[in-house]
């Protein structure tokens, strides 16, 4: 019998999901396999439609904010800030100065508590248990903070139009400076634990090498597009809000493997500390809120606005028509570009590594499917 | 009393053997999984189970009852006999090696004069629960569980007995008793400290622990060959790999750290059994370390180790050693 004739006779399809561990969240991806060789693996989207896009067009524009904060919970804040910036470019609404520092710090922080939960989720899949609940143990103290000042948790609808719903005290300041501290003392924990540990080096050097040229075609954005050397963030190439004022570097990777994906993610985080610093030692006084008026109107004509969601480039793309109903509005989520460069990466590898490179994208399945 | 005393007293002692190890057994995972638990939970800087009895210390018997009251669920087109009797397959061979294990000089059910083949034997045979496990689950994942298991078990085995061996030609008998009476001046992991390392990174694999637990890397095959096992089959499964780290623990102990030999005890011939449980239980503390603080090997990179590393340490240490004893 031919090579070729018995690989045909051997393949076999596997469910990966919408239940699996790896996947986490109701992600379904069809493998076609040989063995444990991976040879087609396409992922199925949709168990999770909310049609969040159609709710926008479909009520005032305020009463989408909720919605904003729920596609990726993970990293709520960005998302806000995406739209409020949106609808204030479109209605030409002046935002203070402190709230944008505010709306910075707070972002910025949210960022860090999503770049620990995926380092712990990353690790789980990888079979390590312990690294989680460290993650975990860090960003409690960042929902705690974040508590005090916009009243959830997890799904926040922080910011307003115009500018934010409530201020931040000296407390905040005060926890927050105090985080920054303890947070630098944990880097020789995780370090010790995960980065110099031998078998998550192995795990994750040289696979799911992402390609410059990749990662392009596919349209990759934020540490995934990163990881593989090019040096991309909206933060910096268009920036918005008062991220200017701000020095901070983008770190980038050499190769585009898991491992580089892995340590941008963990030097970011250093970054937004200093962000983070910078902000609340130039915090300038004033009000947080702009007047803004009762009913806005969404004049004719398109608009679009990007930020830097913890995940990549996220967009709202948004056309009126005289109504405070937006006609149409469009979300661009960065995880559904990083995933679409799947089926490619994942061809005639092992299953361990499809859960490496899976679990190295950051994927957030609810804002996939919105 | 008088039927007592009729009965042959072989039989009397075959029955109070067979009860002591297998409360003993029980008693061991109940432990185990307490102790399992507790220690996840400081290293991951939590309290670990709390609510039942003071600091938890019902909590295993309470999940026990639990697993005992639930159904076991047969899914749809399973083979039916391969699926109920692999528990049986994997709790069965793990209890027949506490015969040969000798606890202290005289505590030992049988000192049989092949006791360490018996073991290695018996060991072996628990493999084939898992293969039996996952092929009778008509479930994909429990199948690639199963393959991998009978792999890392072919490939580790081989590690194991050479490190074996190199004890063996140090002492000349197979007998338990006998390799712990030949350590009564030194512990053989002085004189044979490699044999020792790979005989605890296979034994690792062998009990399918973390890092090497790859027939049920809940990452990636949800749970590998006992993915569709669920009240008592899963807990054999559990008891079987409880008790099998035991055995691996013990045998390391009685090869390597000296067995029942400790700083004199009154009644020595007895309670040596506490220097034995005392090793016993620091290797299985160290494999509870190390599970909860690596992630997991690939598996190929797992065969790898095995064959390109440790199999040939073993065998150059067993020709130095047979070479050392022949001079």
């Amino acid at each position: 019998m031919l090579e070729s004739e018995y690989q045909e006779q051997n393949r076999f399809f596997l469910n990966m999901g919408p239940q699996h561990p790896s996947t986490h969240g109701v992600l379904l991806i069809v493998l076609e396999m040989n063995g444990e060789y991976v040879l087609d693996p396409q992922p199925v989207l949709g168990f999770i439609h909310r049609m969040h896009e159609k709710m926008g067009e479909s009520r005032p524009c305020p009463g989408f904010m909720p919605n904003t904060g729920r596609m990726d919970y993970v990293c709520a804040l960005p998302y806000n800030h995406g739209y409020v910036s949106l609808i204030e470019r479109k209605a030409g609404i002046e935002v203070p100065e402190r709230a944008e520092y505010i709306r910075v710090i707070t972002s910025e922080l949210n960022r860090i508590a999503s770049h620990l939960l995926w380092l712990g989720a990353y690790l789980l899949d990888l079979g390590a248990f312990t690294p989680i609940l460290y993650g975990f143990d860090d960003r409690e103290h960042i929902l705690d903070i974040l508590e005090s000042v916009t009243g959830s948790r997890l799904t926040y609808s922080y910011y307003r139009f115009g500018g934010v719903c409530q201020d931040i005290d000296e407390k905040f300041v005060e926890r927050t400076r105090a985080f920054i501290k303890r947070l630098r003392k944990r880097y020789g924990i995780y370090e010790k634990l995960v980065t110099k540990n031998i078998i998550f080096i192995k795990r994750t050097e040289n696979i799911g090498i992402v390609s410059p040229d990749m990662a392009l075609r596919y349209g990759m954005t934020g540490p995934n597009l990163r990881g593989s050397g090019i040096s991309y963030d909206i933060r910096k190439n268009e920036p918005y809000s008062v991220y200017p004022e701000f020095d901070f570097e983008v770190p980038v990777g050499r190769q585009g493997d898991c491992l580089d994906r892995y340590m941008v993610r963990v030097r970011e985080i250093e970054q937004c500390l200093r962000i983070i610093e910078q902000a609340l030692d130039r915090l300038p006084e004033g009000p947080i809120r702009s007047k803004v008026p009762k009913n806005i109107k969404l004049s004719p004509g398109d608009c679009n606005f990007a930020v830097e969601a913890a995940r990549g480039e996220l967009s709202y793309y948004l056309i009126g028509d005289g109504t405070s109903t937006p006609y149409r509005l469009k979300v661009r989520v960065p995880s559904y570009s990083n995933l679409s460069c799947l089926p490619e990466l994942g061809r005639g590898i092992l299953l361990p590594d499809l859960v490496s490179i899976l679990g190295s994208f950051d994927l957030v399945i609810p804002e996939i499917d919105r | 009393m008088e039927t007592i005393s009729t009965l042959p007293p072989e039989l009397i002692r075959m029955v109070i053997s067979a009860i002591i190890v297998i409360t003993f057994l029980f008693l061991n995972a109940i432990m185990m999984g307490y102790a399992e638990r507790k220690i996840a939970g400081h290293v991951q800087r939590r309290p670990g189970p709390m609510e039942v009895g003071s600091h938890g210390i019902l909590q295993m018997i309470i999940d026990g009852i639990k697993l005992v009251a639930k159904e076991l669920i047969i899914p749809f087109n399973v083979d039916r006999t391969l699926f109920r009797v692999a528990p049986l397959l994997s709790f069965t061979p793990v209890i027949l090696p506490f015969l040969v294990i000798p606890f202290s000089e005289k505590l030992q059910a049988r000192d049989l004069n092949m006791g360490l083949i018996f073991i290695v034997t018996m060991g072996s045979v628990n493999v084939m629960a898992c293969l039996v496990g996952g092929w009778g689950s008509n479930n994909k994942y429990s199948m690639f569980g199963a393959m991998r298991a009978v792999a890392q078990a072919i490939s580790y085995e081989v590690p194991i007995l050479l490190s074996i061996l190199a004890v063996i030609l140090m002492c000349n008998t197979f007998s338990l008793k006998g390799i712990v009476g030949a350590q009564q001046k030194i512990w053989f992991v002085f004189l044979q400290p490699v044999a020792f390392l790979i005989y605890v990174v296979a034994g690792l694999a062998e009990t399918n622990r973390a890092p090497f637990d790859l027939p049920e890397a809940e990452s990636e095959l949800t749970a590998g060959f006992h993915t569709e096992y669920s009240g008592m089959g899963f807990s054999l499964f559990f008891l079987g790999e409880y008790t099998n780290m035991f055995i691996v623990a013990s045998v390391a102990t009685v090869l390597f750290l000296g067995g029942w030999h400790g700083p004199h005890l009154p009644y020595g011939e007895y309670l040596g059994v506490v220097w034995f449980l005392l090793k016993v239980y620091f290797l299985l503390f160290l494999m509870i370390m190390v599970r909860w603080t690596y992630p997991r090997v690939r598996f190929d990179q797992l065969l790898n180790f095995s064959w390109k590393y440790l199999v040939p340490f073993s065998l150059a240490n067993l020709l130095i050693t047979a070479v050392v004893v022949k001079l």
